[in-house]
């Protein structure tokens, strides 16, 4: 017999086995899919949770991370950075962005945004607003459907000049092209100069510092930061270290509340640009300014990780789903092996016609292999119906939890895995019976 | 019952043995630590607010201001415009009694806190040190309201006296009294009447307390022993947005709503009141433990997913082992074994492996606990969960093999004759 035959062949007998045991394999069968769902379900979600939002080069855009707490704050930095994330003070931010040491630099802030409506009879509305100066969009590879973003020039001379989403010129414009139009956002007329294709990085990784969702749809309008400043429009979250902080005047008050991306041209770069950022708190240090002279400049994914975006809840979930599986496991190796020592006489009387151990040993891994297969297929529905449940959860991502092909293929590899491992303790005892004391009658 | 033969048969089945050993040993293992974490979660989400919440409405209104005020004046509403509010509000039929909040309730994750102390010294510790840690002070979350608040959330005072009407400040100002919580009072004065004490909130304010009421939650849980550091402030609304807090009968609460959004909106047509934010409290403190709730029906359903399986793989293995025996159980029974005698064998036979497995389970439970507080804040497992634990494997054992078992003593003794 030919490989394909013999294949064929054993698939025949398992067939057969199942048959035999109808109820047992039924059940082994929806043990193991009930572990390989909830795994997928979890792990779905997790990968969901912890994916590189910008993976084309997110090894070369990072965060810079200063400590412009007074001298009293006696914490270590990296307890300062965990909880304050990069927040930092608008003169520093924008120091360090006119030094222009990085190949791309932008700093940022959130502020809620109300939009005029365009037809008579409608409220206004509130959505969220992001401040922030030219480079963003180059940085963040930001697609644009219609127009561009805004100059340096514009920054500087206090342009009002705005770049909306999709979703908003859908919802303002029918979708048409609103270059040219006029928007009102918080009571100032901004000139539309550009409008997105849909954009929203999971998580929204410049947005966890600033009083932002870490998940959902995208943001809505974007303002060049010193334009809505001068407009007074005020950041979503703002740290003051000082009681007499004198909020009208936010650029130069004691507070927190910007943060500053920088593009390097190569990851290596980064202890360059660090060398300079120690540089910079060392003069202001000797200005009187700064107090402490920690530096930090995490790359995207580090700063996720420092920030612990994904909920303890999500990890913990994925560990007992694990572990569900682990049991479902070892429950399927006690099955299959009792089966197969039921089976002795079977193997003994096809080892007595000939059959090596090999083809025993292979017979019963096909057999287990069937058991992950069809373990799969229904690991497969519940992981879907798993994941439709997560979808009417009224979490931030839940919206997003859908299986990709990735964990599609996934799911089947953990089951035959599964399967096989769990194949291969009775696979090993049937191949070592011996035909002679089996063919004996009792 | 005898027990030496039915070591050696299971000496015989070394291997399937051992599996069903290991698998029990797991389930114990981590069903112990998911009902640990239940009963936490469980205890988290049924802390008590305090307030009267199964009579509780809440509606937020948003005042749109036209034209180019500056912004920091659009956030500014009169206090007369919220009085015209509450006194629709009052008139909706039903209704029992109104406040207007600023934005602070139990539960609602709206939350200002300011580090208050109890004396000069532990103030000027604080500021000298730039935290509360370490000092007297403790960072306390304050309410704002109009006056009838606390009738209104139904809180009880324990001590001391409701504000009086000029004791009511507009806004940012800060009042010169507080009434604070019993909890509040236990922290900041330890053993001591903490009726009329001055509190230094902040580095500039002094406020005088006037009065204690009972339970009442900060509207974010903060960790255990902080939960209750709150007190209420007579100060009056003046912002745009303003909750409203209408009490009413249980199953009023839907049509006061409905009611109080219309009446709202009669007075003001252009002011904004979204869907979100007209909730009863119910619905506020589901939604605030939303993630713990679906967290539970998680660990419960894994939970239950596990016992299926171990008491799946039991009755299965059971079930194989009495096919493979029938021939010596018949001749058992031939030679003078009674059914009950083949019942019992079998559910000694489980009890021993599943006690094999109980006693393996307990060492990983603990061993699992360990890990889990390492790395998720989970606190030591207490030992009575491993008992009960125990108790509730070995009744699954004796659930799974009474069908395998009944099916052992119902073999004929006539089988021991026949052959093959």
């Amino acid at each position: 017999m030919g490989v394909s035959d013999m294949f064929g062949y054993y698939l025949d007998l398992a067939l057969r086995s199942f048959k035999r045991n109808r109820v047992i394999t039924a059940l082994m069968v929806l043990a193991l899919g009930l572990g390989i769902g909830a795994s997928i379900t979890t792990l779905t979600v997790l990968k969901l949770l912890s994916g590189d939002p910008l993976p084309q080069k997110s090894a070369r855009v990072f965060t810079a991370e200063l400590n412009p707490y007074p001298a009293a704050v006696t914490e270590p930095a990296e307890r300062v950075w965990q909880q304050n994330g990069d927040l930092t003070s608008y003169t520093d931010a924008m120091n360090l962005l006119h030094a222009h040491r990085a190949e791309r630099q932008a700093v940022m802030a959130l502020t809620g945004a109300k939009i005029a409506p365009k037809r008579l009879n409608e409220h206004p509305f509130f959505s969220n607003g992001v401040m922030t100066t030219a480079d963003f969009f180059a940085m963040f590879d930001v697609p644009f459907e219609y127009g561009s973003g805004w100059s340096e020039q514009d920054d500087e001379s206090r342009a009002r000049v705005a770049v909306i989403s999709n979703v908003l010129n859908d919802k303002l414009f029918n979708g048409s092209n609103s270059v040219g139009q006029t928007l009102r956002v918080n009571d100032h007329d901004y000139r539309i100069i550009g409008v997105l294709k849909h954009w929203a990085p999971q998580p929204r990784f410049y947005s966890i510092s600033l009083g932002g969702h870490n998940y959902g749809k995208g943001d809505a309008v974007f303002m060049p930061l010193q334009s809505a400043l001068a407009d007074k429009m005020s950041p979503q979250n703002t740290n003051c270290w000082s009681a007499e902080a004198d909020m009208d005047h936010l650029e130069t008050a004691p507070c927190a509340f910007v943060a500053l991306w920088v593009e390097l041209k190569h990851a290596t770069d980064a202890a360059a640009y660090k060398t300079f950022l120690s540089n910079y708190v060392a003069q202001q240090i000797s200005l009187g300014r700064f107090h402490h002279r920690d530096v930090a400049l995490p790359d995207l994914m580090g700063f996720l990780g420092q920030q612990q975006v994904v909920p303890d809840d999500a990890k913990l979930q994925t560990n007992l789903a694990f572990g569900f599986l682990l049991i479902c496991i070892v429950n399927t190796v006690g099955l299959l092996l009792a089966k197969c020592l039921r089976r002795s006489r079977e193997i003994g009387v096809r080892r007595a016609l000939g059959a090596t151990r090999q083809a025993i040993f292979a017979q019963f891994m096909i057999e287990s292999g069937m058991v992950g297969v069809a373990g799969g297929i229904l690991g497969l529905i519940f992981a879907e119906l798993g994941l439709w449940a997560i979808r009417h959860q009224p979490a931030e991502y839940a919206k997003l939890a859908h299986l990709d092909p990735t964990m599609f293929v996934a799911t089947f590899v953990i089951a035959l895995i599964a399967s096989l491992i769990a194949g291969l303790l009775p696979a090993w005892r049937a191949c070592v019976v011996a035909p002679a004391p089996q063919l004996k009658s009792v | 019952m005898e027990i030496r033969p039915i070591l050696s048969t299971l000496r015989c089945h070394k291997l399937t043995a051992t599996l069903l050993v290991l698998q029990v040993a797991f389930t114990c293992a981590i069903v112990c630590n998911i009902a640990f974490m239940i009963v936490r979660r469980v205890q988290r989400i049924s802390l008590p607010t305090g307030i009267a919440e199964n009579q509780l409405s809440v509606i937020h209104s948003r005042f749109i201001s036209e034209g180019d005020k500056p912004l920091e004046k659009l956030e500014q509403a009169d206090w007369t415009e919220h009085q015209i509010d509450l006194v629709a509000l009052r008139a909706i039929p039903g209704v029992e009694s109104v406040a207007a909040v600023r934005f602070a309730l139990p539960l609602n994750k709206n939350e200002a806190s300011y580090g208050t102390c109890p004396s000069q010294q532990a103030l000027d510790r604080a500021m000298q040190i730039k935290s509360v840690h370490g000092t007297s002070c403790i960072d306390v979350s304050v309410y704002d309201g109009s006056p009838g608040l606390i009738a209104t959330l139904g809180l009880h005072l324990v001590a001391g006296r409701n504000f009086k009407s000029d004791e009511y400040v507009l806004g940012q100002k800060t009042p010169p009294v507080a009434i604070i919580s019993s909890g509040l009072a236990r922290h900041l004065f330890p053993g001591q009447n903490a009726l009329g004490k001055e509190l230094y909130v902040g580095p500039k304010h002094i406020v005088r307390v006037v009065g204690i009421v009972g339970t009442l939650l900060r509207p974010n849980l903060h960790g255990p022993g902080q939960n209750y550091d709150s007190m209420i402030w007579p100060q009056l609304p003046e912002t745009t947005g303003v909750f409203y807090v209408l009490r009413s009968a249980p199953r009023d609460r839907a049509r006061i709503l409905k009611d109080a959004k219309a009446a709202l909106l009669k007075l003001d047509p252009s002011r904004m009141i979204k869907k979100k934010y007209m909730q009863t409290y119910t619905q506020i403190r589901t939604q605030y433990f939303q993630r713990d709730t679906t967290m539970i029906g998680l660990l419960v359903a894994s939970a239950l997913g596990l016992l299926f399986v171990t008491a799946l793989g039991i009755a299965g293995l059971a079930n194989f082992w009495v096919q493979q025996r029938t021939r010596s159980i018949g001749i058992r029974r031939a030679i003078g074994a009674t059914r009950a005698d083949i019942l019992r064998y079998f559910q000694t036979e489980n009890f021993l492996v599943v006690s094999g497995g109980v006693i393996l389970g307990v060492l990983l439970a603990i061993g699992l606990n360990l890990l889990l507080m390492k790395h998720y804040e989970l606190p030591r497992l207490p030992l009575w969960y491993l008992p009960v634990g125990a108790i509730a494997l070995w009744l699954l054992g004796q659930l799974s093999v009474l069908a395998p078992a009944l099916r052992a003593a119902n073999v004929p003794p006539v089988v021991a004759t026949r052959s093959v």
